[in-house]
């Protein structure tokens, strides 16, 4: 292995694992020295289309409270036919099945290269998955026929035997049954009046004798009976459910003049949890909100019907100014803890050219793992193609999506976990593995997350429980093994089991050979979902001051520098982008709530919540590509500086695709040299960009707003909003000296301009930080 | 009033003898009446004398002749009786009582003449009473008044004689004493004749004989259950009346009234008369009676006087009078009386009135005995002995009825109706003021005149008292019965609408009162002074005009309200909820889909039917081609299913509202639609839902819910309305309004029954409330199998103007086009929602009480949800302070209302009325049906406030109230023995027990808690006419219908006697309809109607009159379609063969009989009455 760099790409490239930090400090004192934490970025299901279909089930430890699983780090003796668990050191005899095992003759999951490994349990049932639609009807008709459409459109992407619901909102909630011939058939529901499952149960006449009629297999048929009035396979309903859609209006009460319509989205998504709470327990279901205003009524009511009270902003917020808020937040958990619990997804997918209440209900999708799309009209390529993504499907044509994953967390006993930071729910597992400090969801080794696509990446959190005398751990390796059982698109149930194993080093003594395996950018992304999580719930000022401090002391102890010499300040490589990376993610949307909407920071959080590391990164710190004649497309630093009459720059914020032309480029292309045969060339350089920019939004999801604007251009505050002003504040700074020192400096004089804003204890400690540097 | 008893006997007895004399004398009263009563007053009481005992009914029928003797032998004779009845027949009497048979022998012969005399009037009465004696008797006597002769035996007799002797006495029981006992057998007579004889004249003296014969026995049952069924009767008028009928009381009574007669009357009557009798009259009764001259009123006139009086028209007194000299006084009968006394005026006054008075006293025999006229007759004329001059008095008035009332004798509504039918169909004007209107019953039509027709508005009263106190006085209620929207016959016009634009209607200024044809313009037009608060108002500019030279204006003919006594003003926003024009009405059927719906066949059924009967057949406004009304479909179970019918949609919506805790209305767009706009909508709607609940196994449904959601519709739609809610069972379904079933039969009738005949929780009222402010009315089809809880889901009904139906065990099938037929008829006659009805009067006097099924938030205005042309509301009006009788008393009914095409209007009706301060002008001008219209309902509330005995008992006593008050103050001084009835109330004391017979007011254990509360419903709502037919049923003979007529055969009166082995007759009261088949008639006869061999055959379970193909068959259909179309609902036919399961049920209706329930039959009820009126007048 060459470098670090490439164990590191090769590691998430196998086990879709990167860790802060690849060398691990032996003891608790030192792990907690190294400022920033040990964790790591998992991402459960990553592609991995060259694993090897297991059909047979995982080889568990023998131990009761163990119960690892095989896997290569495993000492096998093939004589006595025994494998010791590398977890718990017990011996275990190999199951009759694998008798014939030999050296040569290796089951897939002790072969190294098989660190991460995918088993198929085939005598679970599969049930098809459930696709519930929640669909708020008053919307003009424009969008509401186009997202009509859309959902038209999807139904012939769902699979045939896949069930299919629908529920419409406006003032009341319907609840359509389907296949009904004749007379199309619905319940409905007062948008006012919240609902539990079990009346939800009664009213619909559903579920009945669940309980007594456990197993007989007519009665159970019977028992279906009821609910496949409201999920039907998509095979047997779906000209009905187009003709319904087809003639679905928006809703039909009147709205007066200065007020809203009446939206019930909060009784609505009740009604959905509960209907697939009392029908389908346990079964993959997603619950796809598609919603065009905030919820004005009922339980779940973020705003108020007068048009002249708007919707909650942050500075309502921080002013505890907002009277639904509290509320309707402790509806949205209480229901997105329900569905969690069923193992049901809500995604929510809000269309509007206002707030739509995402804040209150960012619980929903990320508790059960659902998308949470945001756009302006449902009559937008955004939404058409984002939506339409939801159901992409990889090379086996299977869909891109899982469903009621439990994902455990096993460790040495060095090593103990503290929490996770995702889109799950902690299933409140105790075991030998779980640590007494929390980070994110902590006391648990098990995660529940209810929805989960390839990119889906958690953030663990690790804490080295050796005590500091202690001897590094016998075989210099800790152990960590994710088991991720999930119920995959096809419907069946499958268990992914990666094993990581890292080497332990005295930090006392060998630091180099720890910090030698820092990984800035998985240090980058896990300490951007610490803060973020934090700033869900801690004063925002204070999550930057810990970003700062944090920063700061990550400097003071990596940092390579003499004392009252700022500019011999040095880090080695594998630290250079993280200051950087600190830079902007104290200034990106997740901490800065100024000019967003609470809305927009709470999508924003969702997505950097979701995505993995690339991904992550991109959003804390966005990629600026130039376009110019003199060569070919090059990164350029995200700077005022980059931004040149003759280039075109191209932004990814992942939020956002920007094309930005230069002023003389766009005066050329005003003047429509593109379009003359001899300025070919000026042509192909307009169309580099846009053709990159395509590359980048056929992938992503969701599919980012594309900006094509020029200098002056009214959204050209898209880039220079993201830019760092160097070049009205920095010239004091060398600049353009490169590297990492521009980096740091900038940093540095940034925590300095700003944190005059900041009580004097910082600016002191601040200050005192700066000496030291 | 007597005039009418009289004019019954008059009848009789004018046949009989007097023939020509008495003839007269009926003819007299029917034509004279008004003039006559008073007469027959005086008659009664000459009669009375005479009659006392038969000899009354003699004078009267037979007149003069016997008059007198009948008398005599009356009082005796229903002394006897009613001492004989106790025991046993009239037979038994005899023997009991040795005198008795003689009395009865006598009785014979006072019959005898009468019911020679009978055979062609009222002998019947008599006779029938007499019955047993009077059989042989009669003849005999027939002509003479004999009776009389009776009389005086049985006073002399015994106890028992006297009370025979009434009976006789009419009969002519003045016969000589010795005839009492016959006379009072005059039965006998009566026997012979019974029924028929002297039935109606003799009624009187010959009463008591007849009964004893077998008719008697009915009526008189009483007297004759001596003979025959007395005893029973007796006892049947003492336990019901609580009178004191029973044999006991009535005899001591009696004996006092009569004398000792009076004894012997006691029994009869006892309770009644004993004060009296006992008094004076007692012995005297019978030494009067005899005397009562009843030969001499025998001599006289005889029959005439009394009978001829009485009947001749009972007004027409005048005739009778005329008939017989002295009786021929009016005077006459007064002084008579008096001076008769007993003899003398027995045969004179006879003459007058004989009927009451003679009836009086015979029937208080007969009655109490068995019935009341022996009462009156024998109170009489003992009294009438005892004080001379009274007896002659009473005897007149009621002495027909002897002891043992002939049936015939007494006061028959058929008669009555027929009278006015006779005299009073063609056009009626209202142009008068205060002009009684022809009964119900009379096919008439009206011209506007400035005054309105009375189909929307009848008084119990057409001269109204002018102060508090005279009214109180009278006990007559002045209540108005207003139907604002009943239907018009096609010769009259609908009230004319009148848009004066934006100005709106012409108003008083002070009292609001609309303008109308009794306005004065004064100030040449400038102003106009208000009718009835005198203010001036200023008469607008735009509708200004000038007066001609008699001070109208030139105008008026131009201008309805200026001419007409009902018309329509188009309202103007002022008039509107919140100020803005109302949107069409709406209708919401709401059907229930439950197990038990689909099962009977209803679901269907409405489904099938709903477009073709009912949709197409909407309400419109009078001249427009389509009708406004939108319509809305709901269904339900456990759960609410609404339905979008919008036009645009290719398939109806169900939605489906499963929240019943607190239901909402799921849909605005597209719920209610109008038919042409979403016509194959509905058609498909129509079909899917029977095919989407056809495998329902909903059992427990809901009803609160429903009713809620149906309000919330009408309401967020901004629209009146009313909901059609078909439902089938008990609404148990866990939900708002969930009621327990709490049936429990056996409290019916006890004290304890208001708990079951009140709504069992809150609930509905208050819904019925809110729907009141929304202006929803919820019209309630009941399917039930059981029980219901009518009593609490009718509660909504009530308050929001709605109706009630109920089909009890209905399967689709069989009960379906009766349900469609109602259904249908609802739908069309719907005319106004969301209405007010504001009541105006004149000063002086001011409406203080509303009885109906409406809510009132304050205590002028009544809020009616919806009026159809069947609805009815009662007022009562009182005295704040004094009328003028110079000008008179005016009442203005004002409705606002939407119309059925949405638009507000006010329908204005007027009526003038007369002012007296003479209790005799407040008697002549009553109207008895809107009395008895009112009585009922205010009975009803009396059913949910207080027991049913105080409830019978208020009744009774404002029954013999009134007629105390007449007696006292209208009729000429009589024997307090004596009953005397005011012509225009003839029938009071006979309606009066109908009331209290009715099931919906003293509803026994045999008729279930649903029924019961379900006929208090109705009859909460009922007009006048539905209550006259409801009270009083029709009951018309098949059997012999002449094939070629058209017309609806005569009605009999209801009774059992007057059923026939061989006949088949229709009863119906608007509500049940029923063929009763005799068990010998002739098959051919059911083989041409039913196509079966015979009644035994006949498939009652599937009452349905096959369509054959023969004369007999056509005409049966056609007075059963014909009678139909009469009533406001749809009846169901049942068929009764005699003696079979349902006859008791059948017997039911026939109202003049004794109930099973031990309630009085008519002579019992009379016999009471009369005692309570004696008691009073003491």
């Amino acid at each position: 292995m060459a470098t670090y760099q490439e164990f590191i790409q090769q590691n998430e490239d196998r086990d879709g694992v990167r860790f802060s930090w690849n060398v691990w400090p032996s003891s608790r004192l030192e792990a907690t020295r190294m400022v920033v934490p040990l964790g790591a970025l998992y991402t459960p299901i990553k592609e991995r289309p060259d694993l090897p279909p297991i059909q047979y089930d995982p080889v568990l430890c023998t131990r009761p409270t163990c119960r690892a699983i095989l896997n290569p780090y495993c000492q096998v003796d093939y004589r006595a036919k025994i494998w010791s668990c590398n977890f718990c050191f017990q011996r275990n005899p190999f199951p009759p099945q694998y008798a014939a095992i030999t050296e040569q003759h290796q089951p897939a999951e002790i072969i190294p290269q098989f660190s991460t490994i995918e088993y198929t349990i085939t005598r679970a049932t599969c049930a098809p998955p459930v696709y519930l639609i929640v669909l708020d009807t008053c919307m003009d008709d424009d969008d509401l026929q186009a997202v009509k459409e859309s959902l038209q459109m999807s139904l012939s992407l769902l699979p045939p035997n896949a069930l299919i619901g629908l529920i419409t909102y406006g003032k009341m909630v319907q609840l359509h049954e389907l296949g009904c011939e004749g007379c199309s058939k619905s319940y409905v529901f007062r948008g006012t009046k919240d609902l539990n499952a079990k009346q939800i149960q009664d009213m619909l006449g559903i579920g009945k004798g669940a309980t007594s009629a456990q197993g007989r297999g007519q009665q159970q048929q019977q028992q279906q009976l009821p609910s496949n009035r409201f999920l039907q396979p998509v095979h047997k309903c779906d000209f009905s459910l187009t003709d319904l859609l087809g003639e679905l209006q928006r809703d039909p009460w009147p709205v007066a003049q200065g007020k809203r319509p009446l939206r019930s989205t909060g009784v609505a998504l009740s009604i959905a949890v509960g209907l697939l709470e009392c029908t389908f327990p346990n079964t993959g279901a997603r619950i796809m909100l598609f919603m065009g205003g905030a919820c004005t009524q009922g339980p779940g009511m973020v705003v108020g019907e007068e048009l002249k009270f708007p919707i909650r902003s942050h500075h309502d917020i921080e002013k505890d100014n907002c009277k639904y808020m509290k509320k309707a937040m402790k509806h949205y958990e209480g229901l997105a803890n329900r569905a969690a619990s069923n193992g049901h997804v809500i995604d929510i997918y809000s269309c509007a050219l206002d707030q739509t209440g995402l804040h209150e209900m960012k619980f929903c999708s990320r508790y059960t793992g659902g998308h949470m799309v945001m756009g302006d009209s449902f009559n937008t390529s955004l939404f058409k193609q984002t939506f339409q993504r939801v159901f992409s499907k990889d090379a086996k044509s299977e869909f891109k999506m899982a469903f009621g994953a439990t994902l455990e967390v096993k460790t040495s006993r060095e090593l103990k976990v503290s929490g996770a930071i995702g889109p799950c729910v902690s299933l409140g597992v105790k075991s030998s593995s779980v640590a007494d400090t929390e980070m994110g969801l902590g006391g648990t080794c098990q995660w529940k997350m209810c929805g989960l696509y390839p990119n889906t990446t958690l953030a663990f959190f690790f804490e080295v429980v050796n005590q500091h005398n202690a001897p590094i751990p016998q075989g210099g390796r800790g152990y960590i093994q994710f088991i991720s059982q999930y119920q995959h698109s096809s419907g069946q149930r499958r268990v992914r089991v990666t094993t990581v194993a890292r080497n332990w080093a005295d930090a006392s003594t060998n630091i180099q050979h720890i910090s030698a395996g820092f990984d800035q950018e998985a240090a980058a992304v896990l300490m951007a979902r610490t803060a973020v999580f934090r700033a869900e719930t801690d004063d925002g000022p204070d999550v930057l001051r810990w970003l700062d401090r944090m920063l700061i002391r990550l400097c003071q102890k990596f940092g390579d520098y003499h004392r009252d010499d700022q500019n011999s300040f040095r880090f080695s490589e594998n630290f250079s982008l993280y200051p950087q990376f600190m830079f902007h993610l104290r200034r990106s949307q997740f901490l800065q709530v100024f000019n967003n909407s609470p809305d927009e920071t709470s999508y924003y959080r969702h997505m950097l919540n979701i995505e993995d590391l690339t991904q992550s990164l991109i959003m804390i710190q966005p990629i600026l590509y130039a376009y110019s004649f003199s060569g070919t497309p090059e990164p350029v630093l995200l700077d005022t500086s980059s931004i040149q009459p003759d280039r075109i720059l191209l932004m990814d914020t992942f939020f956002q695709i920007v094309i930005y032309h230069g002023e003389t480029i766009s005066q050329w292309r005003q003047q429509k040299y593109q379009d003359l045969p001899e300025y070919e060339n000026f042509k192909q350089l307009l169309q580099a960009p846009v053709d990159d920019a395509q590359e980048i939004l056929q992938t992503r999801f969701p599919m980012p707003r594309y900006i094509d604007t020029e200098a002056g251009g009214s959204q050209a505050r898209f880039l220079l909003s993201r830019v760092n002003p160097t070049q009205t504040h920095n010239n004091m700074y060398a600049y353009g000296s490169g590297g990492a020192g521009v980096s740091i400096y900038i940093v540095i004089w940034w925590l300095s301009s700003h944190s005059v804003l900041f009580s004097n204890i910082i600016m002191s400690f601040i200050y005192s930080n700066i000496c030291l540097l | 009033m007597n005039p009418q008893y009289h004019g019954q006997y008059g009848q009789g007895p004018p046949v009989g003898q007097g023939g020509p004399v008495s003839s007269a004398g009926y003819g007299g009263p029917a034509p004279g009446p008004p003039g006559p009563r008073p007469m027959y007053n005086g008659q009664p009481m000459q009669g009375q004398g005479q009659f006392a005992g038969p000899g009354k009914q003699m004078p009267v029928q037979n007149g003069p002749q016997m008059g007198p003797p009948s008398n005599m032998g009356g009082p005796q004779g229903d002394l006897q009786y009613g001492q004989a009845r106790p025991p046993g027949p009239g037979p038994n009497q005899f023997p009991q009582r040795g005198p008795a048979p003689p009395g009865g022998m006598g009785g014979p012969r006072g019959p005898g003449p009468n019911p020679s005399m009978m055979p062609g009037q009222g002998p019947n009465q008599l006779n029938a009473q007499m019955g047993n004696m009077n059989i042989s008797g009669p003849p005999t006597r027939g002509p003479s008044q004999p009776t009389m002769g009776g009389m005086p035996p049985m006073g002399s007799s015994t106890g028992m004689t006297p009370g025979y002797n009434t009976a006789p006495v009419i009969g002519g029981g003045s016969g000589p004493p010795s005839n009492l006992p016959p006379n009072s057998l005059g039965g006998p007579p009566t026997g012979s004749n019974t029924g028929m004889p002297g039935p109606r004249p003799h009624g009187m003296g010959g009463m008591m004989p007849p009964r004893s014969t077998p008719q008697p026995s009915n009526t008189y049952g009483g007297p004759p259950s001596s003979s025959q069924g007395l005893p029973p009767t007796t006892g049947g008028y003492g336990q019901p009346n609580s009178m004191a009928t029973g044999p006991l009381g009535g005899q001591p009574p009696i004996s006092s009234s009569y004398g000792q007669p009076p004894v012997s009357m006691g029994g009869m009557q006892q309770p009644g008369f004993p004060p009296p009798p006992s008094s004076s009259s007692g012995p005297p009764n019978m030494g009067m009676q005899p005397p009562g001259g009843m030969p001499p009123p025998s001599s006289t006139s005889q029959g005439n006087f009394p009978p001829t009086s009485s009947y001749g028209g009972p007004q027409p007194g005048g005739p009778i009078p005329g008939g017989f000299p002295p009786t021929s006084n009016m005077a006459a009968p007064g002084f008579n009386q008096p001076p008769t006394g007993f003899p003398p005026m027995g045969g004179q006054t006879p003459v007058s009135q004989g009927f009451q008075s003679p009836g009086s006293q015979d029937m208080s025999h007969g009655q109490y005995g068995g019935n009341q006229p022996p009462q009156f007759n024998q109170g009489f004329p003992a009294p009438q002995p005892g004080r001379p001059g009274m007896p002659g008095m009473q005897p007149a008035s009621m002495q027909q009825p002897q002891k043992r009332l002939d049936p015939d004798q007494m006061p028959s509504p058929i008669q009555v109706i027929q009278d006015d039918r006779n005299n009073r169909s063609g056009t009626f004007s209202t142009a008068g003021k205060g002009v009684v209107p022809p009964l119900v019953t009379t096919q008439f039509i009206t011209s506007d005149q400035g005054s309105c027709n009375p189909a929307f508005l009848r008084s119990t009263m057409y001269n109204v008292p002018c102060t508090s106190d005279m009214l109180k006085n009278s006990h007559i209620p002045f209540a108005l019965t207003i139907s604002p929207f009943a239907k018009l016959q096609t010769e009259e016009h609908p009230p004319p609408i009148v848009n004066l634009g934006e100005l709106g209607p012409v108003r008083c200024k002070r009292c609001k009162a609309y303008m109308n044809p009794n306005m004065m313009f004064i100030d040449g037009g400038r102003r106009f002074q208000c009718v009835f608060c005198g203010a001036a108002t200023d008469v607008p500019d735009a509708y200004f005009a000038h007066l001609d030279h008699t001070g109208r204006r030139v105008d008026s003919y131009d201008r309805p309200e200026l001419c007409l006594g009902s018309y329509e003003f188009v309202a103007t926003k002022d008039y509107c909820k919140d100020s803005i024009l109302p949107n069409a009405p709406a209708f919401i059927f709401m059907i229930d889909v439950s197990y038990k719906a689909v099962k009977c066949g209803l679901v269907n059924l409405i489904c099938e039917r709903l477009k073709k009967d009912i949709l197409l057949n909407l309400p419109k406004e009078i001249g427009a081609e389509k009708s406004e009304i939108r319509v809305a479909f709901v269904t339900y179970g456990k759960e609410i299913h609404f339905y979008n019918v919008k036009g645009a949609l290719a398939q109806p919506q169900m939605l489906v509202v499963s929240d019943v805790d607190d239901v909402f209305v799921p849909l605005l767009d597209g719920f209610f639609v109008t038919l042409e706009e979403s016509e194959s909508v509905i058609d498909s709607l129509l079909t899917q839902i029977p095919q989407m609940f056809s495998d329902s196994r909903e059992t427990e449904v809901i009803l609160g819910p429903v009713i809620q959601a149906g309000l919330d519709a009408l309401k967020s739609a901004d629209r009146a309305g009313k909901l059609y809610i078909f439902h089938t069972s008990l609404p148990i379904g866990e939900a708002p309004g969930k009621l327990k079933n709490r049936d429990d039969r056996k409290l019916l009738g006890t004290d304890k029954e208001k708990t079951i005949l009140s709504p069992q929780s809150k609930f509905y009222s208050q819904l019925g409330q809110e729907c009141v402010s929304a202006g929803c009315s919820v019209d309630v089809f009941l399917f039930p199998d059981t029980y219901c809880d009518v009593a609490t889901i009718s509660d909504i009904c009530r308050l929001t103007s709605g109706n009630m139906y109920k089909y009890s065990y209905f399967q689709a099938d069989l009960d379906g086009d009766r349900f469609i037929e109602d259904f249908k008829n609802n739908v069309q006659s719907q005319r106004a929602f969301d209405a007010i009805v504001r009541v105006r009067t004149s000063q002086g006097i001011r409406p203080v009480d509303f009885l109906g099924n409406f809510y009132m938030s304050n205590t002028t205005d009544v809020e009616m949800c919806a009026i159809d042309s069947n609805q009815a509301i009662s007022v009562e009006i009182k005295h704040d302070d004094k009328l003028k009788e110079q000008e008179g008393a005016f009442v203005q009914v004002a409705v606002l209302f939407t119309s059925v095409s949405g638009q507000r209007r006010l329908r204005i009706h007027n009526l003038s009325l007369n002012c007296c301060t003479q209790l005799a002008d407040l008697f002549r001008n009553c109207e008895l049906d809107t009395f008895i219209n009112y009585m009922s309902k205010y009975a009803i509330r009396n059913t949910l406030n207080k027991s049913p005995r105080e409830t019978r008992e208020h009744i009774m006593t404002e029954v013999a109230n009134v007629l105390a008050c007449y007696r006292k103050n209208c009729a000429s001084p009589s024997s307090a023995g004596q009953l005397i009835l005011p012509e225009c109330m003839k029938l009071l004391p006979l309606y009066g027990n109908c009331v209290i017979k009715s099931d919906g007011i003293q509803g026994g254990q045999d008729i279930s808690t649903d029924d019961r509360s379900y006929l208090m419903h109705l009859t909460n709502a009922m007009d006048v006419k539905s209550s006259c037919a409801f009270f009083y049923p029709r009951l018309i003979p098949l059997h012999d219908l002449d094939p070629s007529g058209t017309t609806l055969p005569s009605a009999m009166r209801c009774s059992a006697e007057r059923l026939q082995d061989n006949g088949v007759y229709l009863l119906e009261n608007g509500v049940s309809m029923f063929i009763w088949i005799g068990h010998s008639v002739d098959p051919d006869w059911i083989q041409k109607v039913f196509s079966v061999q015979s009644a035994a055959q006949i498939d009652i379970d599937k009452c349905r009159l096959h369509e054959l193909e023969n004369e007999i068959s056509h005409r049966v259909r056609d007075v059963v379609n014909q009678v139909r179309a009469q009533r406001n609902r749809y009846m169901k036919l049942t068929i009764v063969r005699q003696r079979d399961k349902l006859e008791p049920w059948f017997n039911h209706f026939l109202v003049e009989d004794k109930g099973q329930n031990g309630s009085a039959s008519y002579v019992d009820f009379l016999c009471h009455i009369h005692k309570e009126i004696r008691n009073l007048l003491n």
